[in-house]
């Protein structure tokens, strides 16, 4: 498989992996049988806007994936482009801001950044539905 | 290319002397090669390699037979509602598989697809149970190309000869010779074996195989790539698969692939001087294996005793084959998940499905073949990195080992 240098160095030293014990949100996406399995987890903080209001902000995230170099690279930048973004922004990270900043995956691997995406779509929803 | 182009410039179907000197290579090849498979020269095809032959063959025994039904019944006694029958495996090299499959969504044929057991091997009884009245054709691998295990082609041969053998009698009894020629139920079944895995370690002599066709891949023997060999025993007869010239006895058209022929050739000669080092290589296989079982929840892909002596095909669970790979890569050792031709796909390996492992393992699972070059120490470098490998991604895994 030919990936990017951006996949290839997000796979060999991924950023953020691991638990958050007490997370506030986990966003769990994939399956075996297609072997991708990633599970997300978000720490929500508070803090002030510049024009004084209030928001809420992914203030700590971390992941955890079995899959392939694909779905590890995209979990990885998946969670350097959500922390310290505010819930709203946050949510709208797309595939392809995830696609874009991995220098493209190849074709066939491009459901990986559709997976992270919904990895942390789910992660904020499960955090709103609970608080 | 200079060079090539200097030693075999001219085309063998010219008349020219240069075109004679290459005639002389690839008549030199031929009855090389035909020496090594126990054939007479005729009975062998150059082709583009085990894909094309592997087409040829299928595609090749499949359409020459339904040409003739038409061509029948469009006189007389011709059966206007015969369908061949194609037995294969589900383990099969795509390139047999997708072939049969294809024929079969054209309509022309029906198939029956054998499952393995769980040790990855065909049984000879179950290809025996498959068969039909309107089989015309078996096709079994001789070394699966993933799990690397070896199937009963001399058993299976011998059986459809048997069966072949009471065909006739009974054809005797209830036809005139006449009529036999207008009643293709009761042709005979040819046997085809996709032997690419096979040359380094088995035997290719196709009268003890008892087989019919019989596919080769140069580069599988460390010849070149792109030219490869269908033996196809006397009597056989083949639908032509790609239609120009008269080269290779009107059954492959195009110019002789001339270097790739006297280099395939070469290589096979070399074949049998080498198998003496079968058991240095299977010995390291055993140590690769012994050393990468340490890790827990690891297991061997199909039988360990029937089993390709350079082939390693091993799941770790709660880990994923393409990381496993792109981490050895790192660590300088090149290895292959399923097999090179499905990578990209995301299915998990056909052959794995077959023989039972569940998605759990099959994604997990990384092959790893020695050649006559491999080297204790390579050996161990992969049994010393494989360990930290597969703790560093089942770390990063959400699911609990």
């Amino acid at each position: 498989m030919q990936y990017s240098k951006e996949v290839e160095e997000h796979f060999q030293n991924p950023r953020n992996v691991g638990e958050i014990k007490d997370a506030d949100g986990i966003g769990e996406v994939g399956n075996l049988r297609c072997g991708d399995v990633m599970q997300v987890f978000i720490k929500i903080g508070k803090r002030q806007t510049a024009n004084g209001k209030q928001e809420e902000y992914i203030s700590d995230i971390k992941f955890k994936t079995l899959g392939c170099a694909a779905a590890i690279a995209a979990s990885s930048m998946m969670t350097e482009l959500a922390k310290g973004k505010s819930l709203d922004d946050a949510y709208k990270i797309s595939r392809d801001d995830i696609n874009d900043s991995l220098g493209k995956l190849p074709v066939q691997k491009y459901h990986c950044s559709i997976l992270s995406a919904s990895a942390i779509k789910k992660a904020i929803d499960d955090y709103r539905r609970k608080y | 290319m200079d060079e090539i182009n200097s030693r075999f410039f001219g085309n063998a179907s010219s008349i020219h002397s240069f075109g004679q000197s290459a005639r002389e290579v690839v008549d030199q090849a031929r009855s090389d090669i035909a020496k090594v498979l126990n054939s007479k020269p005729s009975e062998i095809i150059f082709t583009s390699g085990g894909s094309e032959s592997d087409n040829l063959a299928i595609k090749g025994v499949a359409e020459g037979i339904l040409k003739q039904v038409q061509s029948l019944s469009s006189t007389r006694s011709g059966d206007d509602n015969f369908k061949p029958h194609i037995i294969t495996s589900e383990i099969e090299h795509h390139a047999v598989l997708n072939t049969v499959k294809e024929l079969e969504k054209e309509r022309k044929i029906e198939a029956t697809y054998i499952a393995p057991g769980k040790n990855g091997v065909i049984k000879a009884e179950d290809v025996e149970r498959a068969i039909k009245p309107n089989t015309i054709l078996v096709s079994i691998m001789y070394v699966n190309n993933e799990i690397g295990t070896v199937q009963p082609i001399r058993e299976i041969g011998k059986l459809i000869e048997k069966i072949n053998l009471q065909k006739q009698e009974k054809n005797k009894k209830t036809h005139t010779s006449y009529s036999v020629l207008y009643a293709p139920n009761s042709s005979r079944i040819f046997f085809h074996t996709d032997a690419v895995q096979a040359p380094e370690y088995f035997d290719l002599n196709v009268d003890y195989l008892h087989v019919d066709l019989l596919s080769l891949s140069a580069h599988k023997f460390y010849g070149p790539k792109g030219v490869g060999i269908l033996y196809k025993r006397d009597g056989v007869k083949l639908k032509h698969q790609i239609i120009g010239g008269s080269q290779e006895y009107k059954l492959r058209a195009g110019t002789e692939n001339v270097a790739g022929i006297a280099g395939m050739a070469a290589a096979l000669r070399q074949v049998e001087s080498r198998k003496s080092k079968v058991e240095s290589i299977s010995n390291l296989r055993d140590r690769l294996m012994t050393g990468l079982l340490k890790i827990s929840e690891s297991r061997i892909n199909g039988s360990i005793e029937k089993r390709l002596s350079n082939n390693v095909n091993i799941s770790f669970k709660n880990a994923e084959g393409e990381s496993i790979l792109m981490m050895l890569d790192q660590a300088g050792i090149a290895a292959s998940s399923g097999s090179a031709c499905t990578s990209g796909s995301l299915e998990p390996s056909h052959v794995l499905t077959a023989i039972g492992v569940k998605p759990e393992w099959s994604h997990g699972s990384i092959r790893l073949t020695l050649g006559k070059d491999t080297t204790e120490e390579e050996i161990d470098k992969v049994i010393e990195v494989m360990p930290g490998i597969i703790k560093k991604l089942r770390k990063m895994s959400p699911l609990k080992n």
